[in-house]
């Protein structure tokens, strides 16, 4: 496996606040990876450094083997980009967004209406070429940002945040044609703050206060977390929590419907018994349960102990 | 091989300039209000400019005293009425009745004829009076200038002693109408406002729509993106200098002596530098907001320094040199020797050969300082 992206020790300050902190990256060709983190965790600034937007502070990048930001025009024609916040014109339409996009990357002029009409095929829009993006709903608008980074066929796609303003359907919608791109040979990397989203990735890194807590692939993210997770039902579930995340041991509780779920620390050979003996009467009459551990635990244990 | 490759990046270099120059011409032509303000500006600016501000002096209203009441100066009376300087709207009996009606202002001077107004119109002493609101120097100027009225005007007099000094004869302007020196003014007063403020605000616009982020990741050049930014709005200047020409000719009679190809000659290395100037000022504000401070900021000395209201003459050294800086100084120079004396722009190579370098300082400049990074 050769790798597409690749950063050491990378660093970005904005005066004394430290947005990303000595982040070390390796993203495998032909892979989705994805970026989870909170508000301000430092995502954004990652993906401006790594297409050149933005130069690091320290460290060093090499992204389809260009050493950025020094060499970012060559990879202009290379990478497809979509920003968090819709960026293409609200008074064109799709199709004149689309065709500057076109004219930009310098396709060639019998190639663009062929490839801009196949993209409006397979991005759903075909219907409505001549609408004014502005007037286009949230997952319309993300579509066409989208049909506009891949216009030209870029080796890797950075996706800032692409569904945060879409909803369920959509979002499904859209994953499925990250993946056909995927299989057709393009690198994504996305940042996301949904579970679900990040579950999908090949592989992912967990951000908090531009600091790397956790990477790897989602299965072994949770086989590797250094928790058990409990769920504990009853009722009181309110008045419990705030026993038990008093306590060091436990690292989190959060309550699921009617039952509360619980991460202890692994350093406790056996939680369940734990629980009972140091909360005899409250865990009287309660069913305590181990659990599989989901991304959402990944993430809570990967961030909760800084949170503020 | 070389030649090939060298050919394909102008050819994509140009498309690229294109795109962003359709882009452009679509957004302008869908923004209704910024293109109702293309032709709004210069229609109602050459409006208030030709009519309302007039420094030509006329009607005058005065107070007359006459104590003398004879042929003769009721004769000077109606040598005044007939220059139209003055008008005559009070009989006063007495000079503190008409220096009442000065300090009330219902008069804007007096002219006092005394009883032996006969007498001294024969042994020379200065026959008349005038009490005059000097508060306006334009308005002293031109009773001022009544004072080199000759004698000979007085119907009925034939003396021949007091005679004008000088005879003088006025060029291009006769009739001295200020219409006449304003309109190709104006025209530069107009270009530098929209000019100015259109580029200033189309990049920033960019920026505050957050389109810049997705451009910038883009194989477009910056020099590229500047150039395809300015050339629509030379078109939007070169309309509104139409109008305000031909507008200018058809209400206010102003000539147009010189050839129309120099006109729109000078006019174009105008709007080029003044585009630049615009382009430069987006690359250094953040808002929309910014940008137009920063466009009056330049507009206003563009208006009072570049000789369009005052002489450049009559300014101090320092505000020369200044004046000697902006684009509108020389454009000014440029249009009324163009419009007004039938002058070619050779003659004036000068003001075109700066206009010249100041465009293309400026889109250097604006190019270099406009990093393709979020830095």
């Amino acid at each position: 496996m050769s790798l597409a992206i690749s950063a050491k020790g990378l660093t970005r300050c904005f005066g004394d606040f430290i947005a990303v902190d000595r982040l070390d990256l390796s993203i495998e060709e032909k892979t989705i990876f994805g970026f989870l983190g909170p508000n301000g965790s430092g995502k954004s600034t990652t993906l401006r450094m790594l297409t050149g937007l933005l130069t690091p502070s320290h460290g060093d990048i090499c992204v389809l083997g260009l050493d950025i930001p020094k060499q970012s025009e060559a990879l202009r024609l290379r990478l497809g980009y979509m920003t968090q916040k819709f960026s293409l014109y609200d008074d064109l339409s799709i199709e004149e967004n689309l065709k500057f996009m076109a004219q930009v990357f310098n396709l060639p002029g019998r190639e663009v209406n062929k490839r801009i009409d196949a993209q409006l095929t397979v991005y759903g829009l075909d219907q409505r070429r001549k609408r004014m993006a502005g007037s286009l709903s949230g997952g319309q608008r993300q579509r066409l940002a989208l049909a506009a980074a891949t216009l030209h066929e870029p080796e890797l796609l950075l996706l800032d945040e692409p569904t945060s303003a879409v909803d369920p359907e959509n979002r499904r919608d859209f994953w499925e044609t990250l993946f056909d791109l995927c299989d057709q040979g393009a690198t994504i990397l996305v940042s996301t703050h949904y579970m679900d989203e990040a579950e999908r990735c090949h592989n992912l890194a967990i951000l908090e206060g531009g600091i790397k807590q956790a990477d790897g692939s989602p299965k072994q993210l949770m086989a590797d977390m250094q928790a058990t997770v409990l769920e504990v039902d009853g009722t009181h579930l309110r008045q419990i929590r705030e026993v038990l995340t008093a306590r060091p041991e436990i690292l989190s509780a959060a309550q699921q419907g009617a039952r509360l779920r619980v991460l202890v620390t692994n350093a406790l050979s056996n939680p369940e018994e734990w629980l009972k003996s140091q909360w005899p009467d409250a865990m009287k009459d309660r069913t305590i349960e181990r659990v599989r551990p989901s991304l959402e635990d990944v993430f809570v244990h990967c961030t909760g102990q800084r949170r503020q | 091989m070389e030649n090939v490759s060298a050919l394909r990046k102008v050819t994509n270099s140009l498309q690229r300039i294109m795109s962003i120059l359709v882009k452009e011409l679509r957004q302008l032509s869908r923004d209704r209000p910024t293109f109702a303000m293309i032709v709004i500006i210069p229609l109602i600016q050459l409006l208030l400019f030709g009519f309302a501000i007039n420094t030509d002096v006329r009607e005058l209203p005065v107070s007359i005293v006459d104590d003398s009441r004879t042929y003769y100066s009721r004769a000077l009376i109606e040598a005044l009425k007939a220059t139209q300087v003055i008008r005559v709207v009070r009989q006063d009996a007495t000079p503190q009745e008409a220096e009442n009606a000065l300090q009330r202002g219902t008069v804007r001077a007096a002219l006092l004829i005394p009883s032996d107004f006969n007498q001294r119109l024969n042994d020379g002493r200065p026959p008349a009076q005038w009490l005059v609101d000097g508060s306006d120097t334009m308005i002293s100027s031109a009773i001022l200038k009544l004072q080199t009225m000759p004698f000979s005007a007085i119907e009925g007099i034939q003396s021949v002693s007091p005679r004008a000094l000088f005879e003088v004869v006025l060029y291009y302007n006769p009739e001295q109408r200020s219409v006449v020196n304003i309109v190709p003014g104006l025209v530069g007063v107009i270009l530098t406002m929209t000019m100015i403020m259109f580029t200033s605000a189309a990049l920033v616009r960019e920026r505050e729509r957050g389109n810049l982020e997705l451009l910038i990741a883009t194989p477009v050049h910056p020099m590229e993106l500047m150039i395809g930014k300015i050339v629509p709005y030379i078109f939007v200047g070169l309309i509104q200098t139409g109008i305000i020409i031909s507008l200018g000719h058809l209400i206010f009679d102003v000539p147009f002596v010189g050839s129309i190809v120099q006109m729109l000659l000078a006019t174009m290395l105008f709007i080029s530098a003044s585009l630049t100037l615009g382009l430069i000022i987006s690359t250094c504000t953040e808002t929309q907001l910014q940008a137009m401070q920063m466009t009056v900021f330049i507009l206003l000395p563009s208006i009072l320094l570049s000789g369009f209201m005052f002489p450049f003459e009559g300014m101090p050294v320092a505000a020369q040199w200044l004046s000697e800086l902006l684009p509108a100084t020389h454009y000014m120079r440029l249009m009324r020797g163009i419009v007004l004396r039938g002058a070619e722009i050779q003659c004036m190579s000068n003001n075109a050969l700066y206009l010249g370098v100041f465009t293309i300082a400026g889109l250097m400049v604006a190019a270099k300082r406009f990093k393709k990074s979020l830095d």
